[in-house]
């Protein structure tokens, strides 16, 4: 029988436990989005360790699973003496990870800049960190726009793996609800039914911003 | 070098022997020219002769492969030492610059910025000036070029002649001793070219160093001090606009000017009718 009660009873929990999956979900793509521009920066830098540095980072983030990055860093960074709580270690490698994917993304905005742009800055005297953040950054984010919103809702959906490590959040909560109510197919629809809206509210929130950048460029 | 008392003795630009070269092509072959104060350089010439490239090394958007290149006294781009040149810091080849403008055949506008915040974004960033302070300035210099009205107005809203403008709204705010215009009104409909030159003849009757890239003949006759045509990377021919274009007898030069005339004509009457 199906049971709509538990998961009336259970929701309030659930939805307490999904701002925890937004919270560790963009807070890692915030910063996966500083490391991702710098890794872009370096990889297209005519810096030789730079684009060295910047092509092995890329390759390993993007080349092991998630997954397993959780679990090296759950159970190394108590080996090498960094005693970080799970939640910080965990977003740390979410971060990690979709930093790599988003340099992945910029660098094709980062490659559509036509040189001009960057030639007239450096003749009114910007500094390379002033071009980076003020015209590269601005430029490449809206000319990739959908994909960074792509990988966002990706970051929230992967935001599930953390619960292996013992990290509170969504799916997590709905284990142990789970479990302990023996209701599991009813619970894990809730939970199905909350990333939905939250990569729904991602995804309009895209589109409005999409819709101010186009606003920029019509005539 | 020996620095000179007088302050307009000595040249704004001063380029001596200029060498460029990309991979085996030599564009410039041995460029010497000297722009003083007040001076208005038009640089004329087919396209490839290498004048876009001359001024771009002059503004070191291109590093020159040989010679040397002073404005106001410094060397431009790099330090001489013991017989060799070492390329100098970025920030050192900002320093030297610093007084020069540039104004791009394409307008380089950044399109996610508006016109007032294309011309006051740099005063805020490389001259620390407070933001109120520079919004004033880069309003007063978008009125000074007549677009005091479109200050709001993103690049793809505005025309061509209008995105020109700000372009050379952008760089007078910095307050150059000298201006560099790459073919300015190449890109732009003809019918936008005439607000364009307007702008830079008011500049050049206020006394502001100019060096101007361009095929505007009728421009540079009015406006230029000195008429430069260059021609397979060298200074061809060199003189007041009188000189350049009546007097020297430079095959090259009489070819070229030949063609840009031809092109031009668009009524041939009879002998004695009146041109429209």
């Amino acid at each position: 029988m199906f049971n709509t009660e538990i998961i009336v009873k259970s929701l309030p929990m659930l939805l307490q436990a999904s701002v925890w999956t937004v919270v560790y979900s963009l807070t890692s793509v915030a910063i996966g989005f500083c490391i991702g521009t710098l890794m872009c920066a370096a990889g297209l830098s005519s810096s030789r360790l730079g684009r060295g540095v910047a092509a092995f980072y890329v390759s390993f983030f993007r080349g092991v699973p998630l997954l397993v990055q959780l679990l090296i860093s759950y159970y190394c960074l108590p080996l090498i003496g960094l005693n970080v709580p799970s939640s910080v270690a965990a977003v740390g490698t979410l971060a990690l990870c979709t930093g790599a994917y988003i340099a992945e993304i910029l660098r094709g905005g980062f490659l559509g800049i036509p040189p001009g742009l960057i030639e007239a800055a450096r003749m009114v005297g910007l500094s390379r960190a002033q071009i980076l953040t003020r015209i590269e950054v601005p430029m490449a984010v809206r000319f990739t726009l959908p994909a960074l919103v792509n990988e966002t809702t990706m970051m929230v959906k992967a935001s599930s793996l953390i619960s292996v490590v013992g990290v509170l959040e969504l799916t997590r909560l709905a284990q142990n609800i789970a479990t302990s109510t023996f209701q599991p197919l009813e619970i894990y629809l809730a939970a199905g039914a909350i990333y939905f809206v939250i990569n729904a509210v991602i995804s309009s929130a895209g589109t409005l911003v999409e819709g101010r950048f186009k606003a920029e460029t019509a005539r | 070098m020996a620095e000179e008392k007088t302050p307009n003795s000595r040249p704004i630009i001063d380029v001596r022997g200029v060498w460029k070269r990309f991979g085996s092509a030599e564009v410039l072959k041995g460029i010497d020219l000297q722009i003083k104060k007040s001076e208005v350089t038009c640089i004329i010439g087919p396209s490839g002769s290498g004048k876009s490239t001359l001024l771009r090394c002059i503004a070191f958007l291109e590093e020159y492969s040989e010679g040397e290149i002073y404005i106001e006294g410094e060397l431009l781009g790099f330090s001489l030492e013991n017989g060799g040149r070492r390329r100098v810091s970025d920030a050192e080849v900002d320093r030297v610059r610093r007084n020069v403008g540039f104004v791009f055949q394409q307008f380089n506008l950044w399109p996610h910025m508006s016109a007032l915040e294309n011309v006051a974004m740099p005063l805020k960033l490389s001259r620390g000036m407070p933001r109120e302070e520079a919004a004033r300035r880069a309003r007063a210099m978008l009125e000074k070029v007549g677009l005091g009205h479109r200050t709001q107005a993103y690049p793809s809203q505005l025309s061509g002649g209008q995105q020109q403008r700000v372009g050379i709204a952008r760089a007078l705010a910095m307050e150059p001793h000298i201006m560099l215009f790459d073919e300015p009104t190449s890109a732009l409909d003809p019918e936008l070219v005439g607000e364009v030159l307007q702008v830079m003849r008011d500049l050049a009757s206020e006394g502001m160093t100019m060096a101007v890239v361009t095929h505007e003949m009728g421009f540079a006759a009015q406006v230029a001090d000195t008429v430069m045509f260059i021609d397979h990377g060298i200074i061809a021919a060199s003189g007041s606009p009188n000189e350049v274009f009546r007097e020297n007898q430079n095959s090259r030069l009489r070819q070229f000017l030949q063609n840009y005339f031809e092109r031009n004509v668009f009524w041939q009457g009879s002998e004695g009718a009146a041109a429209p």
